[in-house]
């Protein structure tokens, strides 16, 4: 990315919310701000990491999840105001950058392994 | 009119009240006052715009003394902007705080070449054929070019397939998202014309 754009966006979103790193293969949940009307509550959106999108502030991320058997996708913008808090629930072990095979399958196939992490001061 | 050159950078993305605007970063100004024309002088009012440090070797001397009289170094880009509202003095540098944000301006540059292009691209125009019915081969064609033994020619003008862009493009209706002095930057609502690090001048309504 070039240098300048870094600059100007590192500025404008200093303030911005940090979220935990995560990757393709994760399983996340996505607290969404709603407003209704003049109210406002919180969403979440829990489901498997299919891909990440972008570099630096422009960074977008899809989530599948199959609701009632049938597959829900959401594309949020990493840095968006209306993302509360993003929550890694389990950390997958995954082949590939783009999960868009997941879209054929589903039930026990869809199931991602999960990476067993050593626990260590780091990542505790 | 008010305006300052500037380069562009090169488009990213903010969020404003909750909005998601695609955005291009132009690094605007400083830009030095060079020259000044009045109607007594040069028989209309404008002022010429500098922007883009060069290095003296590679100037030529006249160029060199012509930044000079505005007791300045060489600059790459020189803009004449016509009937400037800012008013200003030789040698006065703007910044990019001539604009603020909210306002509406036009964005001049040079479109990125596409090189030699058919009518569809370059014009818009449909194309002639369907897909199927035993037609191929038609379907970015231009069509008929005109009538027949009267007038026996092809009337000037007529679009065709050729050279596309690498033109002077000026958008308007753009809007100043935000402007950041310290940095000389500004942020343009949308896409201004032109390849990254192209110049462009941008200009009040």
């Amino acid at each position: 990315m070039n240098h300048i754009i870094k600059e100007v966006t590192d500025t404008l979103f200093a303030e911005a919310k940090q979220h935990p790193d995560f990757k393709p293969g994760d399983n996340v949940t996505v607290s969404y701000k709603i407003t209704e009307g003049n109210k406002e509550r919180i969403q979440d959106f829990r489901g498997d990491v299919i891909q990440v999108n972008g570099v630096g502030v422009t960074t977008t991320f899809t989530v599948r999840k199959l609701s009632n058997g049938v597959g829900v996708e959401r594309i949020f913008p990493l840095f968006s105001p209306f993302v509360d808090k993003i929550e890694v629930n389990k950390v997958g072990r995954v082949r590939r950058a783009k999960l868009y095979y997941q879209r054929n399958r589903k039930g026990k196939a869809s199931r991602i392994q999960e990476k067993r992490v050593i626990a260590t001061a780091a990542n505790a | 009119m008010k305006g300052i050159i500037g380069k562009k950078v090169g488009m990213t993305s903010v969020f404003d009240n909750g909005k998601h605007l695609a955005v291009t970063v132009v690094q605007a100004g400083p830009c030095v006052i060079t020259q000044v024309k009045t109607e007594e002088t040069d028989g209309y009012n404008a002022v010429q715009l500098a922007f883009d440090e060069k290095k003296e070797k590679n100037t030529t001397k006249p160029l060199v003394g012509h930044f000079k009289k505005a007791n300045t170094t060489p600059k790459r880009k020189v803009v004449e902007i016509r009937n400037f509202d800012l008013g200003g003095n030789l040698g006065d540098v703007l910044s990019a705080d001539v604009f603020s944000v909210g306002e509406k301006i036009s964005v001049v540059g040079i479109s990125k070449g596409k090189g030699f292009q058919g009518v569809v691209k370059r014009h818009g125009f449909s194309g002639v054929g369907m897909g199927s019915h035993g037609q191929h081969d038609r379907q970015r064609a231009p069509g008929s070019v005109g009538a027949s033994s009267d007038p026996s020619r092809v009337l000037k003008g007529l679009r065709m397939a050729g050279r596309m862009g690498g033109e002077r493009v000026k958008v308007a209706n753009l809007k100043v998202v935000q402007v950041l002095a310290d940095k000389n930057i500004i942020l343009v609502k949308g896409a201004v014309p032109g390849h990254n690090g192209s110049y462009v001048v941008i200009e009040s309504l």
